[in-house]
């Protein structure tokens, strides 16, 4: 509090005069902050996609946003609020931020977030932090929330085996590594599980922001025979359902159908009447945010724990398909829904090595 | 009104007209921009920690605004300002976490490094420039992106796939205990007064040595100069490795003080850029870059204060500050107001004396 008083002293002499009104406001605002104490609050930071990023930044608010609803908070101090980053040196003033302003719960969205987060953790001992998408160790004020992104890639594996007519599916991916691999090792295993003859193309785009290379292998994959082709590949994706879009313009009976990521890009594969989205691979990460502000609303903040969301939870799982799979493919891939539920089917973490 | 009081006048008109403007634009969309005002305030001075972090803002743009302005002054436009401070940043990382060095030698070395770096990286446009004529703009432009891709692929190659480098050894690092409890944890570190020192060294260089006159004289008029005896092409080259190297070592701050790493990048960080807005409302002076940086590095934190505290959007904030900075930079339409005024009144006041 000493040092906190010499900064100010040192303000004071940088700039004398409009201080006392903001001395002023500070006052009042410490007093909000104690009468908020009681209600619980939590808020977010971005990453430097933005709020309306149109992924888990959008999701995390959206859950946020309704668990607020749900329990009767208001935007802003005491309630719930988000923070956008800019730049990367955002991050951890923008953590910083909402900790000061007491807010019991600050969520970091993804991965870039992980030092500001670490950095906070160390030094502010009473923040309750939360980080999606990545990993934070050896803090007990920092819960990380990760997706097994691999379970809902089976599901969408088994519908792609089943719906393929040409017995030929193909995986884009973004950038080779654990994260990306994931998708992959749960779209063969899947593929696999429900018709072993049924083959799977894969390549990696190298980008997670190509859509012209996106579109290069898209091509190549449908000019091949693949009739189904699944992206976990970011904007790269785009290319595929570019792809696939032309060549449904070209031909309103062609089997040309895409498989979307993270949150459900229906929107994204219409054509006229018809739509070129089969599914899509659903993070759900306004449930892991809206579920962990719960446990911490109610004083059971899972503080230096991973909780990993998958099938079971409802944290990951595959969007509607609005009639593109047949009821006898659903009902299948219910099935294999409920073995991996119960622990009889193991999805593979990392696809085989060759 | 005397000259002198004009100059006074001027900035804090146009700071005045830019905070009017930009109320009416919160305003118009419905937000009070008392508050906000309030909320920027704080967000600059409110405590210790926003000051903290106001001054960490303002140390890269010193010498972002600094590498500008040395390369104005010498007739050259480097918009490479960016990319050199990219590689000065992946220098000043990879020294700092690779390279074993003793306390105090190692920040040193790691920040020579990032200043090596940035100078090379701004030696190629200058080389082209003196022999080939090759015109400046256009190369630094084009390096800056090959300087964002190299780096991201080296960071890739260092890092074996991962996102960033490992993080700095503490005894390269410019971070300390002392400022960091002395201002709220911020990440204030002591890079501000390398950044001041950096401020003098021009100031030193450019108009106290022979080497200093000589690039000014090749900026005023490069025919001149060769004329009475200057090599020009020596000097164009050198202008622009000292420019490089002060944007280099605006990346080893970004290094070894704010992040203690380099991640890998998806767009350009935006200093380099913002560093040529700083050196023209710094009038290309040394001091007046230090101006300009402040109130660059105000703006920014303090713009992060205003959607925090008075629950104004970013778009707003980004259009207030950059209404701010306009006026700010068109002083000149002021001074021109101003001068007019000044005669207006000389001759009222005439008038009145005639009368009598």
């Amino acid at each position: 509090m000493k040092k906190r008083n010499l900064g100010l002293a040192l303000s004071a002499v940088l700039a004398s005069g409009t201080l006392l009104a903001a001395c002023g406001s500070d006052d009042a605002k410490k007093d909000d902050k104690k009468g908020d104490k009681d209600a619980f609050s939590v808020a977010m930071v971005t990453d430097t996609g933005g709020i309306d990023d149109k992924s888990f930044n959008q999701s995390t608010w959206e859950g946020i946003q309704a668990f607020g609803k749900e329990n009767g908070m208001t935007k802003g101090n005491g309630g719930f609020d988000y923070l956008q980053s800019k730049q990367d040196s955002d991050f951890t003033t923008n953590i910083n931020n909402l900790v000061r302003r007491d807010f019991d719960l600050v969520f970091a969205v993804g991965f870039k977030l992980h030092d500001s987060v670490e950095q906070v953790a160390k030094q502010q001992k009473d923040a309750k932090l939360a980080i999606i998408d990545e990993v934070v160790e050896g803090h007990d004020n920092v819960t990380s929330i990760m997706f097994k992104a691999n379970e809902a890639s089976f599901l969408a594996g088994v519908a792609a085996a089943l719906e393929s007519k040409t017995d030929k599916v193909g995986f884009i991916g973004g950038m080779e590594g654990a994260v990306i691999g994931g998708f992959q090792a749960g779209f063969e295993a899947g593929v696999k599980a429900a018709n072993p003859k049924v083959k799977v193309d894969v390549q990696y785009a190298g980008s997670f922001g190509d859509a012209a290379k996106g579109q290069t292998i898209a091509k190549r994959m449908y000019d091949s025979g693949a009739d189904i082709i699944f992206h976990a590949a970011g904007g790269t994706g785009n290319g595929l359902f570019t792809e696939a879009k032309e060549r449904k313009k070209k031909d309103a009976k062609a089997d040309v159908w895409a498989i979307g990521v993270d949150r459900d890009q229906y929107d994204e594969g219409k054509v006229g009447d018809t739509n070129i989205v089969m599914t899509s691979v659903l993070k759900r990460v306004d449930i892991a945010a809206k579920d962990v502000s719960k446990l911490t609303k109610d004083g059971k903040f899972p503080g230096g724990k991973t909780i990993t969301y998958g099938l079971k939870d409802n944290g990951v799982d595959l969007a509607d398909s609005h009639g593109a799979i047949s009821e006898k493919t659903m009902k299948k891939v219910e099935e294999f829904k409920a073995k991996i539920v119960s622990g009889d089917v193991k999805v593979p973490e990392l696809p085989a090595k060759k | 009104m005397s000259k002198k009081w004009i100059s006074v006048l001027i900035p804090v008109i146009s700071i005045i007209l830019g905070l009017i403007v930009g109320a009416i634009v919160m305003l118009a969309t419905g937000f009070n921009p008392i508050d906000g005002y309030i909320a920027l305030w704080n967000g600059v001075f409110g405590d210790s920690y926003n000051l903290g972090e106001t001054i960490r803002a303002i140390t890269p743009y010193v010498f972002a605004g600094l590498a500008v302005a040395f390369a104005f002054r010498t007739g050259m436009f480097n918009i490479g300002v960016e990319g050199q401070l990219i590689m000065g940043w992946l220098a000043a990382a990879y020294v700092g976490y690779a390279w074993d060095l003793p306390n105090g030698i190692h920040a040193a070395v790691a920040i020579i490094a990032a200043a090596v770096a940035g100078g090379l990286w701004a030696f190629i446009p200058g080389l082209l420039k003196a022999k080939l004529q090759v015109h400046e703009v256009i190369v630094t432009i084009m390096m800056n992106y090959i300087a964002l891709h190299v780096a991201n692929a080296t960071i890739n190659y260092l890092s074996d796939g991962k996102e960033k480098t490992e993080t700095i050894k503490e005894s390269a690092s410019l971070t300390s205990n002392f400022l960091g409890e002395l201002t709220d944890f911020s990440r204030l570190h002591w890079g501000f007064v390398i950044a001041l020192a950096a401020v003098i060294v021009m100031w030193f260089i450019l108009q106290k040595t022979t080497r200093g006159y000589e690039l000014k004289a090749v900026g005023f008029n490069k025919n001149a100069a060769e004329y009475s005896g200057m090599n020009v092409k020596k000097n164009i080259i050198l202008a622009m490795v000292i420019s490089g190297a002060f944007a280099g070592l605006g990346g080893a701050m970004e290094a070894l003080g704010t992040f203690g790493n380099i991640m890998k990048m998806t767009a350009f960080s935006g200093i380099g850029f913002d560093g040529i807005a700083v050196a023209l409302l710094g009038a290309n002076q040394p001091f007046g870059v230090l101006l300009g940086a402040i109130l660059f590095g105000s703006l920014k934190n303090g713009g992060l204060n205003m959607p925090n505290e008075a629950g104004i959007p970013d778009e707003i904030v980004s259009i207030v500050i950059a209404l701010i900075v306009f006026f700010v930079a068109s002083g000149y339409i002021i001074q021109l107001v101003l001068t007019k005024m000044g005669k207006k009144n000389k001759k009222n006041n005439k008038n009145v004396k005639g009368e009598e």
